[in-house]
């Protein structure tokens, strides 16, 4: 028995020998975070963790699947995550089924590093904590404009005329690329370029759409217009498809992630020409308009409902731990943070610059997420080709109603 | 075998089919007649790092409190079944008025979501069948002919396509058609059309994803043939060879004839298989051409809201599309027992 107990002993130190543990102030409870699949909120979870030991249980699921399972998982009492970390479009499935508790309490107690724009509040409490921000915006191959002697565009209009150039003058065939693939990816782009025609998506104060209309129809032409300027593989690229093509240097001008910058930029995949002429810039504006024509993202914690007082405490702090500056300080070039540490890097740009133009939020209707499955279902016969813009506005509409009304949100 | 025997003998496998498939569908099929409860909105206040404005929000208490009074949601009869992401017939009926040649009113019905997926589940289902059966069986009557040593190996790599994952076959596909990948480039240079790309037009998707489809099931059904070559009885073989049958009419009068049963078993299990066809249409990222019933399911539990209803709907449609389709094999089947019986 006692050589038992010192066996035990043993295994236990060795399983927590070579975790370094941040003493966060926690004594016990358990702490299970639901995420998203990507370096920043890697970076997040992987210091909060560290405050996991003695008393403290740690689990953490990151998965590109994790708006899939956040409901049912959030819905069980006990939630089977403590904390999801979530954006403006998928906290609102949370909000909309009540499963996230409001962190006033937790916020005055624990979060003294917390700074007021990194609160989300929602109807005046505090439903979640950001962290980062992200944002649609353009990169250009400064090599590539200075080749056809072309200024980095600042509208899409400039956008189409550059890619034209650059095609005449025989250097790329295809030399735009955005996320066009026809699923999530395609809504994205509409939502980001009728933005920036200054498009409402809705009826003031409803949930019924207003989408098929002049601005509609101008989105829908811009959008066409430049897939003619792209691979005609389009509908099918998506991050993961044009990260690489950027990098093996055969796109010249591309609207993506902001949070994608980090991989464009650093010394792999890619040969250093290529990473020297990739510059960052805003998202363009359409139209004359003055706001870019992108929507900005943030990215925070939240706090399960269905769980203890004791663990929803442990997993605040675990968090804010995870946020903390010294976290920042490590993985600066990994995100564009909202805490003060942060330094704003080159990968940065973009998001910093459209942010600083004046784009609009993602909006963070509990309807929204229907509107944008309609325009991805829909869209991909218009850009192929096969029906008017009048007639996508008018599919999109309807899809959206079929939708809205089954959930019950319109009659 | 006495009926009481028999009984117990199929109880447990009876068990789990109703366990494991009769009560889900029907569970299915009762959420079809149900969709969600009004959602009680008002308008409150966000603020976020960028901006406040007010905006609406579900009001939780009451839409909880409803939730309590019928969990299942508001009943809906048939209205999902009839809306514009099913049935349509509404929409239906207005192209009908509104158009002047039958062709018009085909674009018109197309452009309505399950149209548009039946469409090409039916098509996909009526291409790949046939051609899995004649190249399953063209496939086996080949490897029978091989001398021993090299059988195995052959038969082996004949099954690949079906051991292979369907999503990662689908995905190495759809990687090698690619314009850089090695089919993709070939292609090009063949047609010598450097823009020519299998992604990019719908027929060539369609004929990528028949393709695909004959790939990965032939290996079903050669390996159902093959091994009913193996009864096939060699004295009728022997006396059609006698009598001077060559070899194509020995396959046509003898072989064909006493697989007949295997042919109707292959074609029961690929017209079901053909009708939830979706694995492919994600693999080779061709919803923009290519949309079945299955894939139309995915997408209403995909996305951020949940759309129960309206899955279960489609569901109900498909299990239904598969039991018409299925009708006349079944009554050919059921009319052989009865002769044999007789």
């Amino acid at each position: 028995m006692g050589k038992l107990r010192i066996f035990g002993a043993v295994a236990a130190l060795s399983l927590t020998v070579g975790v370094a543990h941040a003493d966060c102030g926690i004594s016990s409870g358990n702490i299970s975070v639901l995420a998203n699949d990507f370096p920043a909120l890697h970076a997040v979870v992987s210091t909060a963790e560290s405050c996991a030991g003695d008393g403290i249980t740690f689990n953490k699921n990151h998965t590109a699947k994790h708006n899939e399972i956040s409901v049912a998982a959030l819905s069980a009492d006990p939630a089977e995550y403590t904390s999801k970390i979530v954006a403006n479009s998928s906290i609102v499935p949370l909000l909309n089924k009540d499963l996230i508790r409001p962190l006033d309490d937790l916020v005055a107690k624990h979060g003294q590093s917390l700074k007021p724009n990194q609160l989300i509040r929602i109807d005046g409490k505090v439903m979640a904590v950001a962290f980062m921000a992200n944002a649609q915006h353009l990169f250009v191959r400064q090599d590539i404009l200075d080749q056809v002697g072309m200024p980095a565009p600042t509208s899409w209009e400039e956008v189409l005329e550059t890619a034209k150039v650059i095609r005449e003058a025989g250097i790329m065939e295809h030399p735009f690329a955005a996320l066009f693939k026809s699923d999530w990816n395609l809504g994205e782009e509409f939502v980001n370029m009728y933005v920036g025609h200054g498009g409402k998506f809705f009826e003031p104060g409803t949930a019924k759409p207003a989408i098929n209309n002049e601005t509609g129809i101008a989105t829908l032409n811009m959008l066409k217009a430049l897939t003619e300027y792209t691979n005609p593989d389009f509908l099918t690229y998506n991050t993961s498809t044009v990260a690489p093509l950027w990098e093996s240097g055969e796109i010249a001008i591309a609207q993506l992630w902001g949070s994608t910058g980090g991989q464009l930029l650093d010394d792999e995949g890619s040969t250093p020409e290529v990473v020297a002429a990739t510059v960052p810039l805003a998202a363009p504006t359409v139209a004359g308009g003055n706001t870019p024509a992108s929507t900005l993202w943030w990215d925070g914690f939240t706090i399960a409902k269905n769980i203890s007082d004791e663990d929803a405490e442990a997993t605040f702090i675990a968090m804010v731990h995870g946020i903390s500056d010294d976290m920042v300080r490590a993985n600066n070039d990994s995100a564009v943070w909202l805490m003060d540490a942060y330094v704003p890097g080159k990968a940065a740009e973009g998001v910093a610059a459209t942010a600083a133009a004046g784009a609009e939020p993602y909006p963070m209707l509990p309807f929204m997420g229907l509107m944008h499955q309609a325009l991805f279902q829909e869209l991909p016969d218009f850009l192929q080709g096969n029906e008017t813009a009048e007639q996508a506005l008018a599919d999109i509409e309807a899809a959206y109603v079929t939708a809205a009304t089954e959930q019950g949100f319109l009659k | 075998m006495p009926h009481r025997y028999f009984f117990w003998f199929i109880l447990p496998a009876l068990a789990a089919m109703v366990l494991f498939i009769a009560l889900p569908i029907f569970s299915v099929a009762v959420q079809s007649l149900f969709v969600e409860h009004e959602q009680v909105m008002k308008e409150v206040e966000n603020c976020g790092p960028f901006k406040c404005e007010t905006v609406l929000q579900v009001d939780n208490e009451t839409t909880a409190r409803l939730q309590e009074e019928a969990p299942l949601g508001r009943f809906n009869g048939l209205g999902t079944y009839t809306n514009r992401a099913h049935l349509a017939f509404e929409e239906v009926g207005q192209i009908w008025a509104k158009t002047e040649t039958w062709e018009d009113f085909v674009a018109g019905v197309y452009n309505l979501p399950l149209y548009k997926a039946l469409f090409f589940t039916l098509s996909y289902t009526i291409v790949v069948t046939p051609l899995v059966l004649i190249l399953g069986l063209f496939i086996a009557l080949g490897v029978n002919r091989l001398p021993p040593i090299t059988k195995g190996p052959t038969i082996f790599a004949s099954l690949l396509p079906m051991i292979v994952t369907p999503l990662i076959g689908s995905l190495i596909l759809f990687w090698m058609v690619d314009a850089d990948g090695i089919l993709g480039a070939t292609l090009q240079v063949l047609f010598q059309d450097g823009d020519l790309s299998l992604k990019a037009s719908a027929p060539l998707t369609w004929i990528m994803l028949f393709v695909y489809g004959v790939w990965h099931n032939t290996p079903f059904a050669f390996v159902v043939f093959y091994a009913g070559l193996q009864a096939v009885p060699h004295e009728t073989l022997e006396a059609a060879r006698i009598d001077g049958a060559s070899r194509w009419q020995q396959v046509r009068y003898v072989v064909v004839p006493f697989m007949m049963p295997l042919v109707i078993f292959i074609t029961l299990m690929q017209l079901m298989d053909g009708l939830r066809v979706f694995e492919p249409i994600v693999g080779f990222s061709a919803s923009a051409k290519a949309t079945s019933l299955s894939w139309i399911i995915f997408n209403d539990l995909f996305g951020d809201s949940k759309l129960y209803g309206s899955a279960a709907a489609t569901s109900v449609i498909t299990i239904t599309a598969v039991c018409i389709l299925l009708t006349p094999v079944l009554i050919r089947t059921w009319r052989d027992f009865h002769r044999k019986s007789t």
